[in-house]
């Protein structure tokens, strides 16, 4: 395998393909005409929780969420 | 002592296929849907007891290409919220494909494409439809079946113009001022897909 094949650019400056996807498809729904836009945003909205473990117990929770708290 | 016979008996049908060196994967025939070598073997040493099933036997096989070149393709677009098309027949598509533009008529050589943000057109008789693409792949298989995904997928008029030049413009302009090279690449994606976008309105 060849290490030095051409790579896209955005690989070479640190970004892996989900990354460039996701950015495509972002920009691609800013510019719908107005009903799709506002469908298409409702496709974007993440909702996660991340949280690091230590000694065998969850440490503080990383919450990154769209949608509004209830 | 069984256990010793059993690894035995499953390592010998692999061996033998590994020998053979493997074909072309257009010339590979329908796959077999039981493992027969394995079946007879076992049957030799434990006549009693019926032979397990083989991961293969759960398989469905791989269909297979047909002789002479289908008429129709058979195309599936999904994307990860929608079907757009179903095992829909069609002439011809037209992929965007990081290389360019791709031609797929039925009896195209399998190939694995990844497709940069452009227009996707499906010939059907004398119907043209369009779509933006963002990014994606696209599979298409000996047997003239197409698999293309993508993350967004809009018909060409859902496409705003005056939101499209206002992008085009601030990324051009953000693609001068970038640092990093996070930067530069994001800004870069940004020209691109809205050039493509662009494009599309005025191809």
């Amino acid at each position: 395998m060849a290490s030095n094949a051409a790579v896209p650019f955005w690989r070479a400056a640190g970004m892996t393909y989900i990354t460039y996807s996701n950015i495509c498809a972002n920009l691609v729904r800013n510019c719908l005409k107005e009903p799709h836009k506002s469908e298409a945003l409702t496709r974007e909205k993440v909702h996660f929780s991340v949280s690091k473990w230590a000694d065998g117990k969850p440490q503080k929770p990383t919450i990154r969420s769209d949608t509004p708290e209830e | 002592m069984f256990r010793h016979l059993t690894t035995r008996i499953l390592s010998r049908p692999t061996t033998v296929t590994a020998a053979r060196a493997r074909p072309f994967s257009t010339d590979v025939a329908a796959a077999p849907a039981a493992d027969e070598a394995f079946a007879e073997a076992w049957k030799k040493v434990i006549p009693n007891i019926d032979p397990p099933k083989t991961p293969l036997h759960f398989m469905t096989p791989r269909p297979s290409t047909p002789s002479s070149i289908p008429t129709k393709l058979t195309v599936n677009f999904v994307l990860p919220y929608a079907s757009e098309l179903s095992a829909k027949e069609v002439d011809m598509v037209i992929i965007p494909a990081t290389t360019g533009q791709m031609g797929v008529l039925p009896g195209h050589v399998a190939t694995i494409a990844e497709l940069k943000p452009g227009v996707m057109s499906v010939h059907e008789g004398n119907d043209v439809t369009k779509y933006f693409v963002s990014s994606g792949f696209a599979f298409i298989h000996a047997n003239s079946y197409a698999d293309v995904i993508a993350v967004e997928a809009v018909p060409i008029d859902q496409i705003d113009p005056s939101q499209v030049q206002k992008g085009l413009a601030d990324f051009t302009q953000k693609l001068s001022s970038a640092s990093t090279d996070l930067e530069k690449a994001e800004a870069q994606i940004g020209v691109d897909v809205h050039s493509a976008l662009n494009s599309a309105l005025t191809g």
